[in-house]
């Protein structure tokens, strides 16, 4: 092996650690140890995506799910019973992501636990070395595979963003019995700014900033009109400045698709124009691909946007080729476990 | 009832004008009852505000009231009972992703608020509710709170 890969792979080592899954160490000023959180400080456009949790307790499957994305995303979300169906839970996926060395980002909804349960995971999942939280709402109970199911909606994102952070900055619980060590988490919310009330959407995102989140992702966006009127009001308002707003792309594999998701899909926002183009396409499925790739290309150039969130449902496979075509990491490959080279001693 | 409710929100300013005229001469009141009677009347006084806030708002006694930040629609209608904003899926008429019949609470709530005088108090965070008061009455609360203040 050549002198300059053996330099890469100590100073790798140094700077990793050599087992993946160890915890990195944490910068100064940094409110995590995660990766993730060194990508955006570092002013490095990011890419996250998510992960379809399996049906299944195998956690090869998690593994498997995973590697599709190596090289190109910078953090994975994993859902927390997304569309209100049960799968495995985010934060098993998330803790065996972690240990193979990922960034997975947890996703944590009200609309199941109550804020004793979200409380005890939340230090349950920084026990296992996991550095990144989401606060969601919740889809609705109705909406997934046991209507019959009792909603909780204890906390609503916001009560629960500022949940976390209290534990983590007064590492205390909200009853305010104190934490033998506080969980070190990079704090997230989300964003729709595509449904009413449009105009009022801003407003919620500064709402979430002040409540503690420290960087934003958003529900697809396929309509740049609505985005950029909306960018501009948070750039104006100086949000963009406390917080790093990624927002959401999404591949829509056909016309009927794409209509079936702006029906029955809540909060997703479809124009006419990327349906009719869909339509009018040989290819439906390449240019529902180059429709995403164009639109990461966009958000890249829109002041304010601090990466993107590439939401590939069924279509995880095309995540790289989608990444790599959209240029949007100038070049850089983001950290995958496999691309750690531990070669010390040889 | 949903008509009353929606009336009250479009008459948001008229509303939050009648609450700070009226809402002093209830608290007065009910520190007079409650300082000759005690805990007595509390259960027709915990009716009235029922009835009267129930019929207005479709109120459903949190006991945490916010309608005065909520531009005057209770966020407990919202069937995720979110208090601090509208959740990601209203739909693109502004109907509620749940109940499909309804206007969401919260596209209803920026409505009134920017109507009304102390409509910024909308985009100040609610701390999560506490469940142990639902039921009980704002109006005895706050009575009862000023008095042990003064
Ligand atoms: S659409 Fe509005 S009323 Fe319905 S669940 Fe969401 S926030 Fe609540």
């Amino acid at each position: 092996m050549s002198e300059v890969m053996q330099d890469n792979s100590v100073q790798d080592a140094q700077e990793l650690g050599t087992n993946p899954g160890d915890p990195l160490p944490q910068l100064s000023g940094h409110v995590s140890h995660g990766r993730f959180e060194r990508v955006l400080r570092a002013g490095q456009f990011a890419v996250t995506t998510e992960i379809a949790p399996p049906d299944s307790a195998d956690p090869e499957e998690v593994l498997r799910r995973a590697s599709l994305f190596d090289g190109y995303v910078d953090a994975i979300n994993a859902t927390d019973g997304s569309g209100a169906h049960c799968h495995m839970s985010s934060l098993a996926v998330c803790a065996i992501l972690t240990r193979a060395g990922y960034s997975p980002i947890l996703q944590i909804s009200c609309r199941d636990r109550n804020r004793i349960a979200i409380q005890g995971d939340t230090l349950g999942a920084a026990a296992l070395g996991v550095c990144n939280a989401l606060c969601l709402s919740g889809d609705d109970v109705g909406a997934g595979d046991h209507p019959e199911a009792k909603p909780v909606f204890d906390l609503d994102s916001i009560s629960l963003t500022q949940t976390l952070k209290v534990l983590r900055d007064e590492s205390r619980f909200l009853s305010g019995r104190k934490l033998d060590l506080a969980p070190k988490l990079f704090i997230g919310s989300s964003i729709n700014p595509f449904v009413p009330p449009i105009h009022n959407r801003v407003d919620q995102l500064a709402k979430k900033i002040e409540a503690g989140a420290e960087y934003i992702q958003s529900q697809y966006c396929f309509d740049m009109d609505i985005l950029k009127e909306f960018m501009k009001r948070a750039v104006d308002m100086g949000l963009t400045e406390k917080s790093y707003i990624l927002i959401g792309a999404g591949v829509l594999p056909s016309a009927k698709t794409a209509k079936w998701m702006r029906e029955n899909v809540p909060g997703v926002h479809i124009p006419d124009a990327i349906i009719k183009r869909l339509e009018g396409a040989d290819k439906p499925q390449r240019e529902g691909r180059k429709i995403c790739t164009e639109i990461m290309q966009q958000l890249k150039e829109t002041a304010g946007v601090s990466g993107v969130h590439l939401m590939a449902y069924r279509q995880e496979k095309w995540v790289g080729d989608i990444v790599k075509k959209s240029g949007v990491l100038d070049g850089r490959t983001p950290w995958a476990p496999k691309n750690l080279k531990i070669e010390l001693g040889t | 009832m949903y008509r009353f409710r929606q009336w009250s929100v479009k008459h948001s300013r008229f509303m939050e004008g009648l609450y700070n005229f009226v809402n002093p001469a209830i608290l007065v009141t009910l520190r007079g009852v409650t300082k000759v009677f005690g805990k007595k009347l509390d259960k027709p006084i915990i009716a009235a505000e029922a009835g009267l806030k129930g019929l207005l708002f479709d109120c459903q006694m949190c006991g945490n009231c916010a309608l005065s930040k909520t531009g005057m629609s209770c966020p407990m209608n919202c069937p995720k009972t979110l208090r601090n904003g509208p959740c990601g899926g209203v739909r693109a008429n502004g109907m509620c992703e749940v109940k499909p019949e309804m206007q969401c609470v919260w596209v209803a709530a920026w409505d009134g608020a920017s109507r009304m005088k102390g409509g910024e108090a909308i985009k100040s965070i609610e701390h999560a509710v506490d469940h142990r008061d639902k039921g009980t009455s704002t109006w005895l609360k706050l009575a009862r709170e000023e008095k042990t203040d003064v």
